[in-house]
């Protein structure tokens, strides 16, 4: 016990040094401007001093916490996990349907609330290509970006209104994700990464540069905003507004929680299709192909037109996303479709647990809703950001949900832990 | 035991300058089972993957002759085509889906059929009976399938938690699943322990006879190491050695073939 003290005595110091090695020339020294303009270098070792210890004490606490707990944690939390799904998820459903209605909602908060159903839906959509195909895409914001160009496009030059658009961007979405699938059947794992990668760039670089077309950087302004079905929003109050054809005041916020409404909508489906397919043939060869490829092409299933839908569908749901993004914004440039998206979608999958509806969900309202929260650290929400990433890639590897519900059951269905369930290697 | 019901002719594999396989010609015998065996390095995988479409042969001819009198040329086949041409197979170092429960493997297996039924996923999707029926009578079969290998009650567990001899035959259900003519098992007793080889021993002749939970008598092809099962279950012996075949008949007429001993033993041949 002695001997193990003295361990987790010497690891702390081993981290002490290294977090002095970091913080000694980030944290200790600070180049500021003097009042007369001229550079100056101001120290701040006691801060330093102050994290060097904290980093100290942090982690002899965690060696000696882990010297004390002999079994893994991830055990407890699994269970914790499928619980949390049953009773959980019909909670979080009600709050997001209740969500306008609740006093005190203002348009922030459903901004918000719009902004995180976005990505929910936009992690269900990656889900079902990295999460039960396992294909590893890095390019997903290139169907988002599409299906936003389709829709802004459409509407631009032939007037097409929204709810002719959405299906035609989810399409055309699905096109892409096609014509993308082709080329990269063949690759795996990194090389899979690498191309998809690419190819978010490529689709970025080509709506930047074809100006004539899309506007190149100064983007596509005016784009229609939705009508409730044929009615506008509008402030005029004459019937043939939503406003007035209700007979209600006319309320600025009427089209916000319309929009919420929309995208919840548009989220649900997602959903719905993915649990539903994942209990279909065509689910249980994704997943089935995430476990072993080699195995489905022995058992007669046609490797490539499953990697096709899975590429498809995933694209579709970013296009109906996208689309939806552009007629919230009004606005879209090129700007919005950069590799950081691609890759806030993947970590809110990664996070979630690789093909966990609920996981990715939790994950996405913990990491949008959690960096709107944290506005008021400024630069210290991106250190926090990160922190709560390593912590729960720490304790949880392979996501907050990492075990597997099977998508049938003789008996009782019981989840799998994460210990068997494959990630897939492209 | 008249029509054969895989004939192959000449084959030849060839890698780079190196030759795997070397004109082999045989003929598995339908509701038989043939058994390939040879020293590491012989060729017999090679073999199996030209047959199951893993390879595709640099000549010969494979011809498959199913029960009803037509026939397929594998050689021109894909490999998930193989399988619906019907033959299905299984791999030395076994390829379960590990993270998927043990019935959830055999209704993959039978992703042919149940995706026929699901009218383009759109009847599935809204849970249209058609769908529905196909799938409970896909569950039903798996059900025998897991009743004929003992494993009924593992049916909810996840296939990589079973224990390797379970694994082993659970890997050759799923294979069946897919209704083949023809079942390939590449050294289906490796790692398995003497009583655990009985039990696959009685599986694989309850397969031959259409005693197991196919209705029908399979033919099969095995690659096998353990001369004991090789000896004791198997209708006609291929011996492959450095890519050639050199000596089939009956397993007595080929355990005492001098070449077989030759190349087992490393012999000189006078000898």
């Amino acid at each position: 016990m002695n001997s193990q003290a003295l361990g987790a005595l010497r690891e702390a110091l081993i981290a002490t040094a290294v977090a002095f090695g970091l913080f000694v020339l980030m944290v200790g020294l600070r180049t500021d401007v003097s009042t007369t303009g001229a550079l100056f270098l101001r120290t701040r070792w006691p801060e330093v001093a102050g994290l060097c210890a904290l980093v100290f004490v942090g982690r002899l606490i965690l060696s000696l916490w882990n010297l004390r707990e002999a079994k893994p944690p991830s055990l407890a939390l699994g269970k914790l996990g499928s619980k949390a799904a049953i009773v959980f998820a019909p909670a979080l459903l009600g709050a997001a349907l209740v969500l306008p209605m609740i006093p005190g909602i203002g348009r922030y908060e459903l901004d918000l609330g719009i902004l995180v159903l976005t990505y929910v839906m936009l992690g269900w959509g990656l889900n079902i290509v990295v999460g039960l195909a396992g294909l590893l895409d890095l390019g997903y914001v290139a169907f988002y970006a599409v299906g936003a160009y389709s829709y802004a496009l459409l509407a631009q030059y032939f007037g097409l209104s929204f709810w002719v658009c959405l299906p035609l961007a989810g399409i055309l979405a699905a096109f892409w994700g096609i014509l993308l699938g082709f080329p990269v059947l063949r690759l795996r794992g990194d090389y899979l990464a690498i191309v998809t990668l690419a190819f978010g760039e490529i689709i970025r670089i080509v709506l930047l540069n074809w100006v004539e077309l899309t506007g190149g950087p100064n983007g596509i302004g005016g784009i229609p905003r939705p009508s409730f079905f044929g009615l506008p929003f509008n402030m005029s109050g004459d019937p043939n507004s939503f406003a007035g054809f209700f007979g209600i005041e006319p309320d600025p916020v009427h089209r916000v929680i319309f929009l919420y409404y929309l995208i919840l909508a548009l989220a649900l489906l997602t959903n719905w299709v993915s649990v539903r397919i994942r209990r279909q043939p065509i689910g249980r060869a994704w997943e089935a192909l995430r476990e072993d490829e080699i195995a489905c092409r022995a058992l007669g299933i046609n490797v490539t037109t499953t990697k096709l839908t899975a590429f498809a569908l995933g694209a579709m749901f970013g296009g109906f996303a996208g689309a939806f993004f552009a007629t919230r914004q009004g606005f879209i440039s090129p700007e919005s479709f950069t590799f950081i998206e691609s890759a806030i979608i993947l970590a809110i999958v990664v996070l979630g647990g690789l093909g966990s509806q609920i996981g990715v969900a939790v994950a996405a309202l913990v990491m949008i809703g959690g960096f709107e929260l944290f506005r008021d650290l400024e630069e210290w929400r991106m250190l926090v950001f990160g922190a709560a990433m390593v912590v729960i890639m720490v304790v949880r590897p392979r996501g907050l949900v990492g075990s597997r519900t099977p998508t049938v059951a003789l008996g009782t269905r019981r989840a799998i832990g994460a210990e068997h369930v494959g990630e897939g290697r492209g | 035991m008249s029509a054969s019901i895989l004939s192959v002719e000449g084959l030849t594999m060839r890698f780079g300058g190196l030759l795997a396989v070397d004109a082999v010609s045989f003929a598995a015998q339908r509701g038989a089972i043939t058994a390939l065996i040879g020293p590491n390095g012989a060729g017999k995988t090679t073999v199996f993957n030209c047959i199951t479409g893993f390879y595709r042969p640099s000549g010969g001819s494979l011809r498959l002759t199913r029960a009803d009198g037509s026939t397929a040329q594998l050689e021109t086949l894909k490999d998930h085509r193989i399988t619906r041409a019907g033959v299905a197979r299984t791999f030395q170092n076994i390829r379960l889906f590990q993270g998927m429960t043990v019935l959830e493997n055999l209704l993959v297996a039978q992703h042919l059929v149940l995706n026929a039924a699901t009218g383009f996923g759109i009847g599935a999707l809204l849970g249209l009976g058609g769908y529905r029926r196909a799938e409970a009578a896909a569950i039903a079969r798996a059900s025998d399938w897991l009743r004929a290998i003992g494993l009924l009650e593992r049916a909810d567990d996840p296939a990589g938690a079973l224990p390797y001899g379970a694994q082993r035959r659970l890997e050759i259900a799923r294979a069946m699943c897919t209704g083949p003519q023809l079942l390939c098992l590449d050294e289906p007793a490796a790692g398995l322990n003497p009583r655990e080889s009985d039990e696959l021993s009685e599986l694989l002749l309850a397969i031959r006879d259409g005693r197991s939970a196919a209705p029908t008598p399979t033919s099969v092809i095995l690659i096998e190491h353990d001369m004991g099962i090789v000896m004791r279950i198997s209708d006609h012996v291929v011996v492959l050695d450095h890519g050639r075949k050199i000596a089939e008949g009956q397993p007595d007429q080929v355990r005492n073939d001098h070449h077989v001993i030759a190349a087992y033993l490393g012999e000189e041949e006078e000898a």
